[in-house]
């Protein structure tokens, strides 16, 4: 029996969204902007998908751009917004933590002469507050910063960003990076303050090849892929319905978000105490931070000898992020992680789907690894 | 128009009366390599072999290119074929090089004439040949000393051949007709190169490889077949022999000194190679050892490691730089796969401070603390797992 235990990766697809795309493949394969029938019928599928998000979003739908990916969104939000504000100043403000597609605009954005401050994090993950303060000043065009980071879960105070560009009196757009955290927690576009938020449809049981952007109705930025006008000119390339419309039915899909992460505590509550209980154990992730992901390391256990294990066991956890295949976490680094934590730890990420038992078997695992395995010579 | 390919080889042609052995195995390479490609004859004639594809459809820039890496070859043409008839000739030298010819602004036509009753004499078909050329195609010349494209004309007893240039082959000798060695290969940089290179003087080679999972991955595993993928292009089929090694790892961390842990494990690792080496009927073992390179490679602890083998220890990179070496594994396009980051058998349990000059008592002396070790090779002799790997498997 398989257990996954890796959803921050991405997840299952789920049975709604499956069946909700097999029709878009089959009979309804029309071109959203054809005119003729056809495609006004897969027109219809697309808006439907639309008015789900917006649904899930509590926005309007019409402030929801389906993109190709959650990184191409990212980029978009980012090199769009750099764009059209560089006129109204210099300065970008984010975290040294961010997610590569994110992380990577800021370092090209640099290269073309922007200049970017990056907040460390505080012990926990997350940012100090003070230290945004003192980031934002008057020139500041861009503040992106993700909402839950992908390898800790620690959730970040993104509602104080815009606190932070109006007192600054800064022209600033602010950005949410909200991919780890849409549907496992209440994410408001209205309520964070965001102009622009990232999400995406493989991390909430939808399949991959889907994310969106939502961008507050009245914000105007540069397209930064050009080509058909497909989703008002910001994701031009045709739309990949099928894509579309299983993220659609996957946020529909979606049930009670506060009372699903109520459980979710409550499961993470259950493996920490075992994990704790394990002298070799010890646990990176924040414990006010989000349930679904529990980032632990083993002392003496490389991350990927004790994912081997795991593996040959039908377990599937990962080291860090799936996005940096081969390297030592810079995350867990930037929070002031010694080198042997760093090198030992893994990701362990839940999904709605997890339960108690697969959460047994995984301690169960751990315990015999550390009594098995030792690479400590 | 009828195409084929002109085989030059090279050094066979020194092989005296083995000739015709080496010209076998040659073929039975050539054929291994293109035949997923279709139906293809072989001929020996007169100092070269002739492939011949069945039908026109087959992709032949493919087989052309499958072709330049196998050895014993020193020369590859592709030629239109036509009736040895001088009109004939003239004009399917024009159909055939006219695109080559259009860019060129010299040119030379040289003629051999291994048929001697073809009423031409070979100076007599370069003066029709050239003539012809030059009156189809306005602006070519002559040049006889540096052109820019040479047409070969040659008529040969059953046909006349039309090519123009030569590609370079591989070189080196058939793989198979130097017998059969084993490769010991981790998945780093210097075994896939080290494998070429002796495929490259002829052997056909067996690989082992040492897996260690839990510590070491599937991925490990899968980057070593990837790598054979890439040298069996040259070399051919090889098989592979995966040993698991998970258990002897562990005995050498609980029971050797950590200063001696590679060096005890080479040794291990060559008795498991040569008891297989010698059962799937291999004459030597090949490693990708550098003189010097790591602790495990001083030329003490190469003396240490060598008397655990029963066959003779072929190591081609002995005496090459780390440089030289990655040289190598680009051309054979090995070097990206060998830098994939994931932990092999050898770099498991690593000492922190390697003892750079055993001796071999001492090496001995070390490897006896292993408890019944005889059961233990034999378990994972028992235990290794065979997996072909196919040239442009399909």
């Amino acid at each position: 029996m398989d257990i996954y235990l890796d959803n921050s990766a991405t997840t299952k697809v789920c049975r709604e969204a499956v069946d909700a795309m097999l029709p878009v493949l089959t009979d309804n394969f029309g071109n959203p902007s054809a005119v003729h029938a056809r495609g006004v019928r897969a027109k219809t599928a697309l808006e439907t998908a639309r008015g789900r998000i917006a649904n899930v979003l509590s926005c309007a739908p019409e402030e929801v751009y389906f993109s190709h990916s959650g990184t191409l969104a990212n980029n978009t939000a980012i090199f769009g917004a750099a764009e059209m504000k560089k006129r109204a100043g210099n300065r970008i403000v984010t975290t040294a933590l961010e997610h590569p597609s994110v992380a990577n605009c800021m370092a090209r954005l640099e290269e073309r002469g922007f200049e970017v401050i990056r907040l460390k994090p505080a012990a926990g993950g997350a940012f100090a507050p003070e230290d945004l303060l003192r980031a934002v000043n008057k020139n500041t065009i861009l503040i992106s910063c993700m909402l839950v980071n992908n390898e800790t879960g620690a959730v970040n105070p993104v509602e104080l960003l815009q606190k932070a560009a109006r007192r600054a009196g800064a022209p600033a757009l602010i950005h949410v990076d909200a991919i780890q955290a849409f549907g496992k927690m209440p994410v408001k576009p209205g309520k964070l303050g965001a102009d622009l938020l990232t999400i995406s449809g493989h991390k909430i049981h939808g399949p991959k090849g889907v994310g969106a952007l939502y961008v507050r109705k009245g914000v105007q930025i540069r397209p930064y892929v050009v080509g058909g006008g497909q989703e008002n000119g910001l994701f031009s390339g045709t739309e990949p319905l099928p894509a579309i419309v299983g993220f659609g039915a996957a946020a529909a899909a979606l049930p009670d978000v506060n009372r699903t992460l109520e459980r979710m505590h409550e499961l993470r509550r259950y493996a920490a105490e075992q994990l704790k209980a394990l002298p070799a154990v010890a646990i990176n992730s924040p414990a006010d931070g989000l349930p679904y992901i529990i980032n632990l390391s083993v002392a003496g256990i490389p991350s990927q000898v004790l994912i081997n294990y795991l593996s040959e066991r039908g377990i599937y956890v990962s080291a860090g992020s799936a996005c940096k295949k081969g390297h030592r976490s810079e995350v867990l680094s930037v929070m002031g992680l010694p080198p042997a934590r760093i090198d030992s730890a893994i990701r362990v990420s839940m999904s709605r789907y997890t339960t108690r038992e697969e959460l047994d078997a995984l301690v169960g695992e751990i315990r015999n690894a550390t009594k098995n395995i030792r690479t400590k010579l | 128009m009828k195409e084929i390919i002109l085989i030059k080889d090279g050094e066979l042609a020194l092989k005296g009366l083995n000739r015709s052995t080496f010209e076998d195995a040659l073929i039975k390479n050539m054929r291994e390599r293109i035949a997923p490609l279709g139906g293809f004859s072989f001929r020996k004639a007169q100092s070269v072999i002739v492939v011949e594809p069945e039908t026109e459809e087959i992709d032949l820039d493919e087989a052309v290119s499958r072709i330049q890496k196998v050895f014993g070859i020193v020369g590859i043409s592709r030629c239109a074929v036509c009736e040895k008839d001088i009109d004939k000739i003239r004009e399917t030298a024009y159909t055939y090089l006219r695109d080559e010819l259009l860019f060129a602004k010299t040119f030379k036509v040289t003629a051999k004439r291994a048929d001697k009753s073809f009423p031409y004499k070979s100076p007599e078909i370069c003066d029709e040949v050239g003539g012809w050329l030059l009156s189809k195609i306005r602006g070519l010349k002559v040049d006889v000393h540096e052109p820019d494209v040479t047409v070969t004309v040659e008529v040969r007893d059953d046909s006349a051949y039309i090519h123009g240039a030569q590609l370079k082959g591989a070189g080196g000798m058939p793989t198979g007709t130097s017998g059969r060695a084993c490769l010991l290969i981790s998945g780093g940089i210097d075994s896939p190169v080290a494998g070429y290179m002796m495929a490259k003087r002829g052997v056909k080679l067996t690989a082992v490889h040492f897996a260690s999972p839990p510590y070491t991955s599937e991925l490990a595993e899968m980057k070593v077949h990837e790598l054979l993928g890439r040298v069996s292009m040259y070399s051919g089929r090889v098989n592979l022999f995966t040993v698991p090694f998970t258990e002897i790892q562990e005995a050498i961390r609980d029971n050797c000194p950590e200063e001696m842990f590679t060096v005890t494990m080479r040794r291990v690792m060559m008795k498991l190679a040569s008891r297989i080496a010698v059962w799937q009927g291999c004459d030597a073992l090949i490693t990708g050892e550098s003189l010097g390179q790591v602790a495990s490679q001083t030329i003490h602890a190469l003396k240490c490691t060598d008397e655990c083998a029963a066959l003779p220890v072929f190591r081609p990179c002995i005496g090459m730089d780390k440089n030289e070496i990655i040289e190598i594994s680009r051309k054979i396009d090995t070097f990206d796969i060998s830098i994939r980051p994931y932990e092999d058998c050898c770099t498991v349990f690593t000492p922190r401070h390697p003892r750079t000059r055993p001796t071999p008592e001492y090496a001995r002396e070390i490897e006896a603390m292993l408890p019944e070790e005889d059961a233990m090779l034999q378990r994972a002799y028992d235990g290794a797992k065979l997996l072909v790997i196919e040239a442009f498997a399909s």
